[in-house]
């Protein structure tokens, strides 16, 4: 995969995770206890073989500067390669109204023609999963599709999410494509993964900026069905589309399963993110806990029961959290009870208090509260 | 290269033979500590947290786990442009060289790599103690008596003397005289095995000491007992915290018990101010099932919990197997503990597999004895062993 760059597209494309995504892009939203969203493309990258990758940026991108450093937890953080942090084009300009992300990608075309690399991964953080590229640009390779577009076949759509639906024909040829339609009759998903030639993704660029088109997945992929030869491939993992705060807290909560667990961390390669060090986390004598996920660094003194814990949490005694997310150094009072909640980071819940969300509905309490 | 005004100098070339099947693969302070750790992490971190950025660490037996963890330092902050972390190994060079006999004679065979940053001072440090300690605060005292060296000291119960080296001083800290192990103690200002020396004075130290064939070239044993009676002012420094030499079995075992002490009256790792550094793998978060049970303990992460576990310590990467009772004991990284295990007061080393229904740790004697299972064991089904039994 030498001959493969990445690039990771911040373009939130309308999707707002509410609160979550008030002070942060959704790249950075934690999530399953110990990550951020772009940990997983960017590790699906890294351990596929990918040394070179991009990451555009939008707004908001303080915390994910944060987190990503020199991308020395990805093994990016190289002589030649590895990571780049690639600056917004309203950056540069007051007053800008955003046209959409194709201006992102033209404002860093040095960087793309720069790269030695012949092939190109986009790929978008609303989107997670555990995959290996590998077989996937082989299969570009040998298919000689301009594009491939990585695609589940879905079960479940929620009328609350956002999805880019495909139709595709018998010879695995994408014929058409809707971003985020109202109705959804098609159940293949795109997974937000496109392949292709580097020289095709400056093609497109040139093509959308010069007829002033500026959205990468519209103007780009879906249409040039007819331009291009872009072909699907189907992948049966388990994935997670992130594009509303209901659908936000169900994956984190569908991770309580063993088996969905499972796929998500043991498959295709770790999940790699910024290392934090907190010692283990501490259970005393009072804790009473039944099916969750930790990260290091929490005390655990009450009852927790089918929730996601962020690390450095406190429980207090006697305190009950159920069916809850509860995010980095936030505190649980003594004798407090939660239930479907999720805490932002930093959020105290004082003695005594009690919230209660609805499981379709979860009640989200903002950075930095007390409650 | 810049002057720097302090070197540490880290010795973590023991076996820690009394830590038995733990140490037979790899150099004690690369023993696994607290879920988390392994004891090197501690000095390490007290030198990071202590602002001291220039660490020479000696090694020499079985160092390869322990080189490969150090690294270039980067997980304690220590990779500096310069000074930083650098392992120091025995080497030969021309018309010398040779295994490190003794403490004082490791620093002798590396007097050209603290000559490099032309300290005024030197601390020596043991890399097998769990404690945490500013360091830069010992040095203050050591400037502020005008002391030739400075000996960190802490009370140790009366009872304890006899497994100490212990020094007597005077009204003003200034070290009299020292006893080793004594039975008749006159004092319990235990010998922490930490030293400052104003590194001119001790260089000449070390050479004279070199040049003397009947010395095991040992701090201890041949180059404090000389000071004193040269007169130097040795100072002893008063620590008073948490301070463990964790070289027995029984002593590993107890300081992990400690950890799990009601509001960290032990050590505490949770403080944010202190922060213990690791190598800190990348794992998974912890899942705990359903019938998961945990009470009292500290649990890392990558861990998958299905069993019981009760006032025990476990590391990263530890599976846990329905109806398993998990007592009293710490789990090393990487053990697989299957189904219908019982382990009581045991320590299992890393990697291990413990098989269906064995039970580790059984009997009702009155003194129960902590039982021991090596690195990369397999304990087969249905197995029984008795408490206190070391298996590896």
């Amino acid at each position: 995969m030498n001959n493969v760059m990445g690039i990771l597209n911040n373009n939130p494309q309308g999707i707002s995770l509410k609160e979550l995504t008030g002070h942060r892009s959704l790249a950075s939203v934690p999530i399953a206890s110990r990550y951020r969203l772009i940990d997983f493309p960017l590790s699906n990258l890294v351990n596929s073989g990918v040394d070179n990758v991009g990451i555009l940026l939008e707004s908001r991108f303080r915390s994910l500067l944060d987190h990503i450093g020199p991308g020395k937890a990805w093994g990016l953080d190289t002589k030649n390669d590895g990571l780049f942090l690639l600056p917004p084009a309203h950056i540069n300009k007051t007053g800008h109204v955003y046209k959409g992300d194709i201006e992102n990608f033209q404002a860093n075309l040095d960087y793309i023609h720069r790269s030695s690399q012949e092939y190109v991964i986009i790929s978008y953080p609303s989107i997670i999963c555990n995959i290996d590229y590998s077989p996937i640009v082989k299969d570009h390779i040998d298919s000689r599709a301009d594009i491939t577009v990585v695609y589940k076949d879905l079960e479940t759509l929620y009328k609350d999410s956002h999805y880019t639906t495909i139709k595709i024909d018998d010879d695995n040829r994408i014929t058409d494509m809707k971003i985020n339609p109202d109705t959804r009759k098609d159940t293949r998903v795109s997974l937000k993964r496109y392949i292709m030639r580097k020289n095709i993704l400056l093609e497109i660029i040139d093509q959308c900026v010069s007829t002033g088109q500026w959205d990468f997945e519209k103007n780009g992929v879906s249409a040039n069905l007819q331009n291009y030869n872009v072909q699907g491939y189907e992948i049966h993992n388990y994935i997670a589309i992130i594009s509303s705060l209901s659908e936000y807290y169900r994956r984190n909560m569908e991770l309580l399963q063993p088996k969905i667990f499972n796929d998500f961390f043991n498959t295709n390669g770790q999940v790699f993110t910024k290392p934090k060090d907190e010692a283990a986390t501490k259970y005393t004598s009072k804790a009473r806990v039944h099916n969750i996920i930790a990260a290091n660094g929490c005390l655990i003194n009450g009852e927790v029961e089918k929730s996601v814990l962020f690390r450095g949490v406190k429980i207090g005694e006697n305190a009950s959290v159920k069916n809850s997310i509860v995010m980095q150094k936030s505190q649980v009072g003594e004798g407090a009870e939660l239930e479907n909640v999720i805490l932002d980071k930093n959020v105290k819940i004082t003695p005594g208090k009690k919230l209660k969300g609805d499981p379709s509905f979860p009640l989200i309490i903002d950075k930095n509260s007390i409650i | 290269m810049s002057k720097k005004e302090m070197v540490a100098m880290l010795l973590a070339g023991g076996k820690g033979t009394r830590l038995g099947v733990l140490t037979k693969e790899i150099a004690k302070p690369a023993v696994p500590f607290g879920a988390e750790y392994r004891l090197i992490d501690f000095p390490l971190s007290n030198c990071s947290n202590s602002n001291i950025d220039t660490v020479g660490v000696l090694t020499q037996y079985e160092p390869l786990v322990l080189n490969s963890y150090i690294g270039n330092g980067s997980s304690w902050d220590l990779d500096r442009r310069d000074g930083g972390v650098t392992v120091l190994p025995p080497y030969i060079r021309e018309g010398g060289g040779s295994w490190y006999k003794g403490t004082a004679h490791a620093i002798y065979e590396n007097i050209k790599y603290i000559d490099h940053y032309d300290p005024d001072y030197v601390l020596v440090l043991s890399g097998d103690h769990i404690y945490k300690m500013d360091y830069s605060v010992m040095l203050e005292d050591h400037k502020a008596t005008n002391a030739d060296a400075s000996i960190a000291v802490m009370e140790v119960p009366w009872e304890d003397t006899n497994r100490f080296g212990v020094m007597i001083t005077d009204d003003k800290k200034r070290i009299v005289d020292f006893q080793e192990k004594p039975d008749d103690a006159r004092s319990n200002l235990a010998s922490m095995g930490i030293y400052i020396f104003n590194w001119p004075m001790l260089r000449d130290y070390l050479q004279e000491d070199a040049e003397n064939p009947d010395s095991s070239g040992d701090f201890g044993h041949d180059i404090i007992p000389v000071m004193l009676n040269d007169k130097l002012h040795l100072n002893a420094y008063t620590f008073s915290g948490y301070w463990r030499d964790v070289g027995t079995i029984k002593s590993y075992w107890q300081a992990h018990m400690d950890l799990l002490k009601e509001d960290n009256m032990g050590l505490n790792l949770y403080d944010r101010d202190w922060v213990i550094y690791s190598v800190n793998p990348n794992r998974p978060p912890q899942y705990l099932s359903t019938e998961a049970k945990v009470r009292n303990s500290m649990i890392n992460k990558g861990t998958k919990i299905q069993g019981e576990v009760e006032n025990s310590v476990i590391f990263y990467g530890v599976e846990v197997g329905r109806n398993t009772v998990i007592k009293d004991s710490v789990i090393m990284p990487n053990v697989k503990i299957e189904d219908g295990v019982y382990i009581n007061k045991a320590i299992i080393g890393q990697d291990s597999l413990i098989k269906n229904n064995a039970r580790i740790g059984i009997g009702d004697a009155i003194n129960y004895n902590v039982t021991v299972i090596g690195e990369s064991e397999t304990i087969i089904n249905d197995a029984k062993i008795e408490h206190g039994s070391i298996v590896g």
